[in-house]
């Protein structure tokens, strides 16, 4: 079922949590809302199931306005951040619980907690309590509890942060498996931009209650529309300079530009993969001087200062780095070779390459 | 033997003299008196008419009074702790009140409002509901007293309540009204069996306000305290101690029954809520096997 929201606004006291939001979640879809903490997220998923009033904007579900319905009419399914599960009850009877209410026959329910039960890997668990469980495991159970009763949508709140680091990686591949079994239209909350990169197949972008950019993981990774979400995702590295004849001169760096008039002032991104950095102080026109080196696990990062004292990232893999002989402090020169010039508020964005002809497009803020 | 078993040696015995001395001897030193005489007369002592009257007057008087303050003092605490409201402050210390003043003041007090000399006692005396130097100013006086041990009991486990299993409910077609009855009174359990539990023990032991305000009249409003200073006064120790025993036994079972109740929280507690859902939702947790933990 498909959920949209139009014009959401959700003002507490004097500050605003969620400012004039429209976004849809299409049938089937599996959406993510990434966003800092205190983003407003959290709020716009409340609003959605009913459990907050919104201040101003619509909210449809299945294309009925659900505005005027309580939590409990809006059929839908919540899997709370902490879980709550009810801690007096079992497994089977957490599970139960939204069944009886609904006053489905008793070998209905039987049935139906069994077959979540399988569904989930929980077989042979519905007599314990929660406390019993593993915090996967209870995170399943709060899943389990919410599908029961068959909701229109899934609504989960940071379903996986409560859970250590392994168990998060084995619950996020279960989740994507769990929703192309069902298909039911999810939406969940993370703060967690690989989790959200991971799990959704599409992405919405939260600051300061205000919708920054909708789109697949791999569009807000390479195309960030505002340099907030340049910053969220990923990490990036992000210079300023001034314009001049169509190039952004950032200390000894320079961007084209082609299109901005003279003295205005620019922002340039561009990841840490595209700054190629060489040992051999001539390779690369721009030289500096390696300042750290990081090891990542599967990479290395490199820090470097260039001589106006701009301090940079890259990024190498564990091969290329071992054909280079790289010592702390050594003088180095560098390369970027994709960058983007970042929006500025209410102006269109361009991608490029310093050697390649720029591609420029409008974007939608 | 180290320093710290030592300490930890002397700490023990320490608690275990206390409650000992304190606790431990008066009681058993009266339970000899009562049946020093040999249990006939200990069982005669309470099938006389007025003992009899007055235990089973105490008994079912401080049970209404438990059921009133169960009720009032459950809603109170959630008003307490889930509502902001100017005063809020001021109501909370007053809680505290009738554990701060002496028990004889709290009888002045209620036989101030409804005795003769008040409005209000004049004009339910006119009305036939006479309250003081009736049984009901003896519930009043309960209530009073034991007004606190609901209140303070409840006010802790409801606000580690996290809202979001009563949330939870919701989300899952749950009114709130059901959501109280199946969310919220079974996680605070615990804190309301202790409160109303304490509240009967306390009811029943309960002397100084009600000698003020009962009128104590033998088989009709004197209950079981007042009965036991009577014969105390009137040079029959052995029948007062005798009431006091059978009282000191039941609140002693009550409180016994409790500990049993509340302990080992989610292993205890779920198969007395299995018990207080009924038969109609309870055994479904039974259809499936229960691994070991």
């Amino acid at each position: 079922m498909k959920i949209e929201v139009r014009g959401l606004t959700k003002k507490f006291g004097s500050g605003t949590a969620v400012g004039d939001v429209s976004f849809v979640v299409h049938e089937g879809e599996l959406l993510g809302l990434l966003g800092p903490s205190g983003s407003g997220k959290t709020t716009v998923l409340r609003l959605i199931a009913g459990l907050e009033i919104p201040t101003a904007g619509d909210i449809f579900i299945d294309g009925k306005r659900v505005n005027d319905l309580t939590v409990q009419e809006r059929n839908i399914g919540f899997v709370f951040q902490h879980y709550a599960l009810f801690k007096h009850l079992t497994v089977f009877d957490n599970i139960a619980f939204g069944l009886k209410i609904k006053k489905w026959s008793r070998r209905d329910i039987e049935q139906r907690v069994q077959e979540l039960l399988a569904l989930m890997s929980l077989e042979g668990l519905g007599g314990r309590y929660p406390h019993q469980l593993s915090g996967g495991q209870r995170q399943r159970v709060a899943i389990a509890r919410a599908l029961a009763p068959r909701p229109a949508v899934l609504l989960m709140d940071e379903p996986f942060g409560a859970v250590d680091a392994k168990v998060r990686q084995e619950l996020r591949e279960w989740l994507i498996r769990l929703h192309t079994d069902l298909n039911v239209t999810s939406l969940f909350v993370t703060h967690d931009q690989e989790e959200a990169m991971e799990v959704s197949g599409r992405i919405i972008v939260f600051s300061k209650g205000k919708l920054e950019q909708a789109g697949s993981p791999a569009d807000v990774y390479e195309e960030p529309a505002t340099e907030f979400v340049a910053r969220f995702i990923g990490s990036m590295n992000i210079v300023e300079g001034v314009v001049r004849r169509e190039q952004v001169q950032v200390g000894s760096l320079e961007f084209p530009a082609p299109g901005f008039p003279d003295g205005q002032k620019l922002q340039v991104g561009f990841r840490p993969y595209y700054l190629k950095v060489a040992e051999d102080p001539t390779r690369y026109r721009q030289q500096a001087k390696l300042r750290h080196i990081y090891f990542l696990g599967v990479a290395y990062r490199l820090e470097i200062e260039t001589a106006d004292g701009l301090i940079l990232r890259s990024r190498m893999n564990k091969e290329e780095f071992r054909r280079c002989h790289f010592t702390v402090g050594q003088a180095v020169s560098f390369a970027v070779t994709h960058f983007r010039i970042l929006p500025q508020e209410g102006a269109t964005a361009a991608i490029g390459s310093e050697t390649g002809t720029p591609i420029t497009g409008p974007l939608t803020p | 033997m180290t320093s710290h078993m030592l300490l930890s040696l002397a700490l023990r015995s320490a608690a275990m003299g206390y409650v000992l001395v304190l606790i431990f001897l008066p009681l058993a030193a009266l339970a000899q008196q009562s049946v020093a005489a040999g249990l006939d007369r200990f069982t005669q002592d309470l099938s006389a008419p007025q003992a009899a009257a007055a235990l089973w007057l105490t008994v079912e008087t401080a049970a209404i009074a438990t059921a009133i303050n169960a009720v009032f003092g459950t809603l109170s605490a959630l008003v307490l702790v889930r509502y902001e409201f100017p005063g809020r402050w001021l109501l909370n210390a007053l809680v505290d009140l009738p554990f701060a003043i002496p028990t004889l003041v709290a009888g002045l007090m209620i036989a101030a409002i409804y005795g003769p000399t008040s409005l209000l006692g004049t004009w339910l005396q006119q009305g036939g509901m006479a309250v003081l130097y009736n049984q009901p100013s003896i519930i009043l006086a309960m209530l009073f007293v034991t007004m606190p041990f609901t209140i303070r009991s409840l006010q802790p486990v409801l606000m580690g309540l996290e809202r979001d299993q009563e949330e939870a409910a919701f989300t899952l077609g749950a009114s709130p009204w059901m959501t109280f009855w199946k969310v919220t009174v079974p996680s605070v359990l615990p804190g309301l069996l202790t409160g109303v539990f304490l509240t009967f023990v306390r009811a029943l032991g309960e002397f100084g306000s009600i000698v003020i305000v009962a009128g104590n009249i033998p088989m009709k409003t004197q209950v079981a305290s007042v009965y036991v200073y009577g014969e105390i006064e009137s040079y029959n120790p052995q029948a007062a101690t005798s009431v006091s025993v059978l009282i000191l036994l039941i609140s002693f079972l009550v409180l016994l029954l409790l500990e049993r109740l509340t302990r080992r929280p989610g292993e205890r507690l779920p198969r007395l809520l299995q018990w207080m859902r009924g038969r109609d939702e309870g055994g479904n947790g039974s259809v499936v096997p229960t691994a070991a933990v």
